[in-house]
């Protein structure tokens, strides 16, 4: 029974074949072909490889550093794209409206929205995994008020417990860290409970109860990684669902500071040159925010696919 | 059920005093409420007087008794900005956002069905894959994008549409409303789409996912078997079937589109309540703030109360399962 639970596919992540065995098929190695079955999907993740390459690479790669004032000349800003400034730069994505290169804001965009995305998704998915494991593990009152404040915080938009937060605590990047974690961490101990209901009740646990082995050791030894392969695909969801909802309240301007540029702050600063047909200053910064909330989109769709074991063939 | 009832009310009032609580510990111990809640114009004097007024120079506990009791008077303080009671100014907002959100929640629902059920019959036709392909784009564009998007193209490039305000209104019953004004109504109809996309993609899922299990059905086949043409197995017997889970999500999600109403407003500068919020917060106008943060989340622990208990009458076995638990 334990063999069989930890070799579904997913929990065997830190399963690396072993040189000898090279023909055995691991878990590992039948999720990455399940995985590369769908054309879309790969593209998809080829995609969002590139996006957290340019996001982490982003001082070295970017043609310009558009918060550095030696190299800003308002003298070139709203040049539209594929403009050449005065000393012979070329603007592939033009500039906006402080003269700044928008490919390297992009770039650097990208860093900051990708940053605090996956930063929060990672915080929440550590809180929520803890709350929910407990909650499946320990059963009785425990579980009866944490699923009831899951429930209730659900039953609230998004945005709502954000703007709540938001206009609580004020501005500020750990203070939208604080937001979008909140936002996120309920949707994790959901998921984590309910696949850790499943798992408590199999012999594997039993057995490492009977062992006497501590709570801590039965909840993130044995009962954890057999929940992985739910939260995985919760993971991307929520990732891409964090970084559009961080655009979105940089954009009304309750999120991050203007000493942070994501993306939304972008979007925004472009808004206002809009109406004199100055377009590429918020068009360019929405597809690249576009590309990448659609690329970790695909890829958590394949992971669903292949990680649903109702699914499976 | 009284039970469950009673269970349930009980919930709620704790949910709004535990905002009523996170709102108050924001703004008078988080922050200064001396800064937050007084006009920064006001002189010394004044300044002593609304401390006095406010009780702010009273232990924390009292301080909060005076913020529930003026609050269940309806008595939320005044704007800065406007000077008038927060409460009042954003009730006079309302409708404009009610109007906005019941606009996108009709068209969602009159383009939504009729797409999800035609690519609920023909899953594997080019345009169902179309249609789908669409959905999931809306699911994942930023709305704040789109409308932007959509005032460049519509707007400023076309020409066809304003981009901002809510046009001539005319008031009906007392309430003033764009939708039927010619000006008013093509005000109305770019953020009534923005607003209504993300909807619209759940209404196209759910009506895709409703058909594809209803037509297998014994009661379609059973239509068809007795002559009946397709339109009428599909507009009778197929469309009354699926509209019980659409009409229920639908039920949970208006008041997700008042609150994503706040993104749509601020884009296409729509005087609702949701732009009110946003342009407080920009202007450090707690009252307001405070104001619309208590009248939202009640009005939103009331929709969640009316939808369990309605659908505890429907399903006895929701409330089995609460008392149980």
């Amino acid at each position: 029974m334990t063999v069989q639970a930890e070799q579904r596919p997913g929990s065997g992540l830190e399963a690396e074949p072993r040189p000898d065995d090279v023909s055995v098929e691991t878990p590992f190695r039948r999720f990455v072909s399940d995985f590369l079955e769908s054309r879309i999907a790969t593209a998809a993740l080829a995609v969002f490889a590139v996006i957290a390459f340019i996001a982490l690479f982003a001082p070295w790669i970017a043609p310009t550093d558009p918060y550095d004032l030696a190299q800003v000349s308002v003298l070139d800003s709203h040049m539209p794209p594929g403009s050449t400034a005065f000393d012979g730069r070329v603007f592939v994505l033009g500039t906006d409206g402080a003269g700044r290169d928008l490919l390297s804001a992009i770039f650097y965009g990208l860093r900051i929205s990708l940053g605090v995305g996956v930063m929060s998704g990672i915080i929440a998915m550590a809180i929520g995994s803890v709350v929910g494991l407990a909650a499946a593990y320990f059963g009785g009152r425990v579980d009866t008020v944490i699923m009831r404040i899951v429930d209730i915080q659900l039953s609230f938009p998004s945005i709502l417990v954000a703007l709540v937060l938001l206009a609580v605590l004020g501005k500020g990047v750990d203070k939208i860290l604080i937001a979008l974690i909140t936002v996120q961490w309920a949707y994790y101990a959901r998921t984590v409970r309910a696949s850790a209901l499943v798992e408590r009740s199999k012999e594997y646990i039993d057995a490492a109860t009977c062992l006497a082995l501590g709570h801590r050791r039965i909840l993130f030894r044995h009962l954890l990684p057999n929940c992985l392969p739910p939260l995985i695909v919760v993971v991307t969801v929520q990732t891409a669902h964090a970084i559009a909802l961080e655009a979105t309240l940089s954009f009304l301007g309750i999120g991050l500071p203007i000493t942070e540029p994501s993306l939304g702050l972008l979007i925004a600063n472009g808004f206002e040159y809009m109406l004199s047909m100055k377009y590429w200053i918020s068009v360019y910064p929405g597809v690249a925010l576009l590309i990448t909330i659609v690329s970790i989109n695909l890829v958590g769709d394949q992971l669903r696919d292949i990680l649903n074991p109702r699914l499976q063939k | 059920m009284t039970v469950f009832i009673i269970r349930r009310l009980l919930q709620s009032a704790v949910v709004v005093a535990v905002m009523s609580l996170l709102v108050f510990v924001g703004v008078n111990v988080v922050g200064d409420p001396v800064d937050m809640l007084i006009n920064p114009e006001a002189d010394q004097a004044e300044i002593e007087r609304v401390i006095r007024d406010l009780g702010l120079d009273r232990p924390l506990h009292e301080q909060y008794g005076y913020f529930v009791v003026n609050a269940l008077q309806g008595d939320l303080g005044d704007s800065f900005i406007f000077g008038q009671p927060a409460l009042q100014l954003i009730i006079e907002r309302m409708p404009a956002t009610f109007e906005l959100a019941i606009a996108a929640l009709l068209l969602a629902v009159v383009l939504g069905i009729p797409l999800g059920v035609l690519a609920g019959l023909r899953p594997d036709a080019g345009w169902s894959r179309t249609i789908m392909a669409g959905s999931i784009l809306g699911f994942s564009l930023p709305s704040f994008w789109v409308g932007i998007m959509m005032i460049m193209l519509f707007a400023v490039m076309l020409g066809w549409l304003p981009s901002t305000g809510r046009g001539d209104t005319v008031p009906v019953l007392g309430v003033e409303v764009s939708f039927l004004t010619r000006d008013g109504l093509s005000h109305l109809l770019l953020p009534a789409i923005n607003l209504s996309l993300f909807k619209l993609s759940l209404v196209i899922r759910l009506a895709r996912a409703g058909t594809r299990e209803v037509i297998h059905q014994d009661y379609i086949k059973f239509a068809r078997a007795k002559g009946l043409s397709e339109t009428r197995v599909v507009l009778v017997h197929l469309l009354k079937n699926i509209m019980i889970p659409v009409v229920t999500v639908l039920g949970l999600e208006f008041g997700g589109l008042v609150a994503f109403s706040v993104v749509t407003e601020s884009v296409f500068a729509w005087p609702g309540m949701g732009k009110l919020i946003i342009d407080s917060l920009h202007e450090l106008d707690r009252p307001v703030v405070v104001a619309y943060l208590m009248i939202v989340v009640l009005m939103f622990v009331i929709i969640n109360l009316v939808v369990d208990i309605v659908y505890s009458i429907l399903d006895p076995r929701v409330r089995l399962q609460d008392t149980k638990a």
